[in-house]
Order: C-alpha cells, then sequence, then structure tokens
C-alpha cells in the first residue's frame, strides 16, 4: 500500500528509521510515552505519518506477535509466541550458495552493516484467510542479492529456515518435511517490494515473528516468506517450497494473493483482517497489483497458483 | 437421599458440567480473553466441545456394557441434547458471526468445500434426532426410532470428517477423537462373555448387529 511504482520506491512513503525514532523522542519528551512499552504511540505516530487508507490501520503489536503460524514452535497461532523465546539468534550466520560469484557464510552483522533500515508498512494475508497490516523494518532484498552476484544462471532464490529441534519444538514432529525451504522466481526477488526484514515497530524482531532475519514478500500468502533464514541459495531450476512438497494440489509456487483462485479447501474471496468483525473483500495481489502484476504477465495465474 | 434424588442430583451436576464450556466461552468473549482472532477461536472451541460431549454420550452404551450400570441410560438424552447445543452454537457462529449471514458466499462454501459439506450435512442429520428426543415422540415411534437414531453414528463420522479435512498439516487432535470413536463402535459389536447375562429370550434367539446390545425394553434415546 504504501510503496510506489518499480523499481523506486518514492522516499516519501517510507519512514526512515531516523524519523521515527525521532517522534518516538519527540513524544517521550511530551510524556506520551511515558506509558511502558510506548509501542502504541509509536505505532499511531507512525501510522499518521506514512498511512495512506484508513482501511489499513496497522494491527497491534500484541496481536502481530501473538497470532501468527511458524510451525517451528507448534501448529497452533499462539505456539510461537510461547515457545520461541528459547531460540538463541546470536551469533547468526547466513550461508549463500549456488549460481553466484560471492557464495560464503556470512556473519549476519556483516550483510547488515551499511544498510538502511526502513520502515514499512505491509499487508500480510495469510493462504488461511485472515490478515494484518504490520510496521515492518528492514530493507528491499535486492540489495542483499546485488551484493552476491548472481550468475546469469541465477533464475531462482531459494530460502532456508534454520534446523534446530532443540530449541524449535515443532521440528520434533514431523508435520512438515523440515527444514522449512520456500524460493522466489529472481525477479520477484529483486523485486523493490521483496525485503529482509528486521524489526517490527521499529523493535528489533521478536523470535515469534522470524528473528533475527526474515523474509516479507506482500503480495504473496504469508507461507512464502520464510524465518530465521540460514541460507540463500541461487539456483537455475525452480526450487521446492514445503508446503507445496506437503500438499501440491492445496499450495503451488508463486501463491500470489488471488481472490479469484480459490484454494481447494476454502475460498479466497474474503479475509479477516485481525481486529475486525466483518471479513473484507481479498485485493489482487494483496493490494500490489499496480507494482507487482507486469512480473506475471501472460501468466496462467489459475494453473500457477 | 432416596435413589431417585440422588439420580436427580447426578443429572443435574452432569447438567451444570456440560455448561461450563458455554459459560466459560461467553466469559472469555465479553472478557476479550479468545486471542486475536476470537470469531476463529469460538468456532473451534463450540466444535471441539461437540464433538467431545458426541464422543462422550457415544460412549454412555458401551459403558454400560462395560460396568452394567444401567443407570447410565438415563443420561444419554440429556448429554445427546447438549451435544446438539454445542454443535448448534459451532453452525451458529460460523453462520451468523463469521459469515455474517452471507447467503452467497454462505451457498458457495456448503456447496463447494468438502468440509464444510460434510459438516453442514451433519448437522442436519442431528436436527431429527433432536426434534425426536423427547418421550412421547420415541413412545410414539417404537422401532422406527431405534433406526433413527442409529444416524448418530453417520453424523458422528461426518463430525470427524469435517475436522480431519478441515486442518492443514497437524492431524494430531483429529485423530485422536477418531480412534476414540471407532473404538467406541467397536465395543458395540464386541461381546463381552461374562460381564452381563443376556435374557434367555435373547440367547435362544440372537438378534443381528448392534442392536442386539440393547435392552427390550421401551427403546432409549440414543443421541
Amino acid at each position: 500500500m504504501l510503496i510506489g511504482r518499480p523499481p523506486d520506491i518514492p522516499s516519501s512513503e517510507i519512514t526512515p528509521e531516523r524519523a521515527y525514532l525521532d517522534r518516538r523522542a519527540f513524544m517521550a519528551a511530551a510524556g506520551v510515552a511515558a506509558v511502558a512499552a510506548a509501542v502504541p504511540a509509536v505505532g499511531r505516530a507512525v501510522g499518521a505519518a506514512v498511512r495512506r487508507s484508513p482501511d489499513d490501520k496497522p494491527t497491534s503489536y500484541d496481536d502481530i506477535t501473538h497470532y501468527n503460524n511458524y510451525y517451528e514452535f507448534g501448529t497452533g497461532k499462539s505456539d510461537p509466541a510461547r515457545y520461541a523465546g528459547q531460540l538463541v539468534t546470536t551469533p547468526w550466520s547466513i550461508e549463500v550458495a549456488g549460481e553466484v560469484r560471492k557464495p560464503g557464510t556470512y556473519h549476519l552483522e556483516d550483510l547488515l552493516h551499511g544498510q538502511t533500515i526502513e520502515q514499512r508498512i505491509y499487508r500480510h494475508r495469510c493462504v488461511e484467510a485472515w490478515s494484518m497490516v504490520i510496521p515492518w523494518n528492514g530493507f528491499s532484498l535486492r540489495n542483499w542479492i546485488t551484493r552476491f552476484e548472481p550468475t546469469s544462471r541465477a533464475k531462482f532464490v531459494e530460502f532456508t529456515t534454520l534446523l534446530r529441534p532443540s530449541q524449535m519444538p515443532g521440528q520434533r514432529d514431523d508435520v512438515l518435511p523440515w527444514p522449512y525451504v520456500e524460493g522466489l522466481r529472481m525477479d520477484e526477488a529483486m523485486h523493490p517490494l521483496t525485503m529482509v526484514v528486521t524489526g517490527l515497530y521499529g523493535r528489533a524482531l521478536p523470535n515469534q515473528d522470524g528473528a533475527p532475519i526474515r523474509i516479507h514478500v506482500p503480495w504473496k500468502y504469508g507461507f512464502k516468506s520464510g524465518k530465521a533464514i540460514v541460507r540463500i541459495r541461487f539456483t537455475e531450476t525452480q526450487p521446492a517450497n514445503t508446503w507445496h512438497l506437503s500438499a501440491p494440489n492445496e499450495y503451488g509456487f508463486y501463491a500470489n494473493v488471488n481472490p479469484n483462485v480459490d484454494h481447494p479447501r476454502w475460498s479466497q474471496a474474503r479475509e479477516r483482517r485481525i481486529g475486525e468483525f466483518f471479513r473484507r473483500p481479498t485485493l489482487m495481489f494483496n493490494g500490489y497489483a499496480d507494482q507487482v502484476a507486469s512480473l506475471y504477465a501472460g501468466l496462467d495465474l489459475r494453473a500457477n497458483f | 437421599m432416596t435413589r431417585r434424588t440422588a439420580r436427580r442430583a447426578a443429572k443435574a451436576a452432569l447438567f451444570t458440567a456440560c455448561l461450563v464450556p458455554l459459560v466459560v466461552l461467553v466469559a472469555d468473549g465479553l472478557g476479550g480473553r479468545l486471542g486475536p482472532n476470537p470469531i476463529r477461536a469460538a468456532e473451534l472451541r463450540t466444535g471441539i466441545w461437540a464433538l467431545t460431549l458426541l464422543v462422550v454420550t457415544l460412549g454412555i452404551t458401551p459403558l454400560r456394557r462395560l460396568t452394567g450400570w444401567n443407570v447410565l441410560a438415563g443420561y444419554r438424552r440429556m448429554l445427546g441434547l447438549c451435544t446438539f447445543t454445542y454443535v448448534t452454537l459451532h453452525f451458529l457462529t460460523w453462520f451468523g458471526i463469521d459469515e455474517f449471514f452471507a447467503l452467497k458466499y454462505i451457498g458457495q462454501d456448503i456447496a463447494k468445500r468438502p468440509y464444510i459439506t460434510v459438516g453442514f450435512t451433519a448437522f442436519l442429520l442431528l436436527i431429527p434426532l433432536a426434534v425426536t428426543s423427547n418421550a412421547a415422540i420415541v413412545r410414539r415411534l417404537g422401532r422406527r426410532w431405534q433406526t433413527l437414531h442409529s444416524l448418530v453414528y453417520v453424523a458422528a463420522l461426518g463430525g470427524i470428517v469435517h475436522f480431519v479435512w478441515e486442518v492443514k498439516a497437524d492431524l494430531t487432535v483429529p485423530t485422536r477423537y477418531a480412534l476414540v470413536l471407532v473404538a467406541l463402535l467397536l465395543l458395540r459389536l464386541v461381546p463381552l462373555p461374562g460381564r452381563r447375562r443376556a435374557p434367555a429370550a435373547r440367547r435362544a434367539a440372537p438378534a443381528h448387529g448392534s442392536a442386539a446390545v440393547e435392552p427390550r425394553a421401551e427403546p432409549t434415546p440414543a443421541l
């Protein structure tokens, strides 16, 4: 919603970290942030500054951090908040592999060094027909990709989530084939909307939302956005993705939000925005059609769901 | 305390126990304790309690056979009606709150989503059972009542399938309910030698199927 047309994101639509930190400081001075966490206040300030549509009010920090799917910690919506605390996220390194000129294992701090952290308020649509509006902090994935120098054979990017059953109790059950893998076509990964997420509401990313580093692709169903990324691999052929492996007829590779193509077991025409009573209509490409529809020109979206 | 008062007190206690999940649900709803997606939470809770009470209700007859406590049969109708209450609440939460009477979408879902088709059918199957549960109708229907109420097994199966088809990957809980249901059905078919002697007349002319274990007397509500 807040992001302009590719390739560049108008700076007016992104709140740089400095700006909202300044706001927080200002409010603290004004005594508003005397309220313990100050998070709701920050949320309001950020919302007021960058929100475009009154329909897209950011979901509360509490709801974002207590209702999500992260099967590595259990299949219940509150399991991630309950069990993710035990995950140790420092030190963290990411392996870069495949069709790149600069493969290797990188320390996360080194990869974050020099990146400008932006605040971007994205719609998040789960394949289960609920949605949120999330003020993420982070930057475009393309910044990393160009740094790794993919070769001309790199047509896809695969993301692997941490495999650590000792700290991820959900991985002790084989509800899904572990580790969790997801993938994007190269042009999707290079799209400026595709984001590396480092934080939420101006705070460090909580473990249950994918700390220390996750991806967010706002025009795709949530399961495309891998959490706790430990490996980024560039491939010539389309990589596997976990939910597709688990139920190929229900979850495709593309998983673009599309109200006209139903999941076999439920309709995708509408969604429940967390915090709202009435279901609302789901938008094509989750409302980002202006920015991303051109990526899929000529592609049969029904066959490539 | 006479036997009759004791029975009445037990029944009242059981009825109160059946209401507890509903009271807790309403209290949690009013108190904002149903989490970020309260409507979904209410659907899950009413659904789970509907299945739980259904299993409890269907457990009465096998338990009576195992223990010989025929007094248990007196609680079956009430448990069945409580089950039906939770099934109805589950349906109404979906129909009236989640979908908010959006008949167009509700119709499409019933027609196109197998788990909803099956769940809705199971709900419809239970309606005639609830309607025919009062004593006068039971008497009037006689043998046919028994036949009609064997629909409860179809509905139970439908409820389990509805649950299994609804979940995405984690089948742990639905599997538990399915296993319990299958076990209860098997218990009805397996004869229990020595535990409870069948009347002589029955031994002479063995009846077929599960109906054989039902007492000769007036049919009691199975739901």
